[in-house]
């Protein structure tokens, strides 16, 4: 086997690492309870998945036909910086929307904070708090002048 | 040996396609199906990359990236509407 088929050999096993790891995502997607544990499946291996199969076809187009693809490249960024961030925004957009935990879920942490800052909202609102938030606003200002 | 390993590569994302659509088809909210849908995205991206490599063409590497870039954003779009609904209010400080 001469060293082109050697690093072809490479970019498909990339590519064959990347598949396994998308078959190890879904099966967490639908095994795992609820939806905040599916996302924490959906996003993190997928990502992994993606990563490897695009640096499986780069390596395999640099090795083939010498073409080394800037889109290919800016595809890994993208995704690499996107998924997360997607991940993230439709956990907090499901735990806004007070989507029911699983049932063997040990502790939530954040409903003490959110109970808290209500609280704070509606008393801010109820002691004439448009009164108190204008006046700091000016005060403010003042101090930045 | 190399085209045989794409082929199984291409199996196993097609799987896993199939088994999140069973995913969106019986997930209990809104925000599974989205994961769901995000994770769909993000396996066809993917795809696309091994069919180009199979085809040994560059031609279907733009699609990568558009494809990559409307997966993000309807995710986002999905998460605001899902999140208008029972939003607390928020002061924020200037």
């Amino acid at each position: 086997m001469n060293i082109d088929g050697t690093i072809e050999f490479i970019a498909a096993l990339f590519m064959l690492a990347g598949s396994i790891m998308a078959l190890i995502s879904a099966i967490g997607i639908i095994r795992l309870p609820d939806v905040f544990t599916r996302s924490h499946a959906g996003t993190k291996s997928s990502t992994l998945a993606v990563l490897l199969t695009l640096i499986g076809a780069f390596i395999y187009f640099a090795s083939n036909q010498g073409f080394y693809s800037v889109r290919l490249l800016l595809g890994i960024a993208f995704v690499f910086l996107t998924a997360p961030v997607a991940g993230h925004v439709i956990t907090r957009a499901a735990y806004r929307a007070n989507v029911k935990m699983a049932d063997t879920t040990v502790e939530d942490e954040l409903k003490d904070v959110m109970d808290q800052v209500r609280e704070e909202a509606e008393k801010e609102r109820s002691e004439t708090g448009e009164v108190i938030i204008e006046d700091e606003k000016v005060s403010d200002k003042e101090h930045s002048r | 040996m190399v085209q045989g390993m794409l082929t199984v590569a291409l199996t196993f994302y097609g799987i896993s396609i199939c088994i999140s659509v069973f995913r969106i088809i019986i997930g209990p909210s809104l925000p599974d199906r989205i994961v769901a849908l995000d994770m769909i995205g993000v396996m066809l991206v993917s795809s696309i990359a091994i069919v180009s490599v199979m085809l040994t063409t560059t031609a279907f590497l733009e699609v990568i990236l558009i494809l990559a870039i409307l997966a993000f954003i309807s995710t986002i779009a999905f998460s605001k509407y899902i999140e208008r609904g029972v939003i607390l209010e928020y002061r924020r400080d200037d």
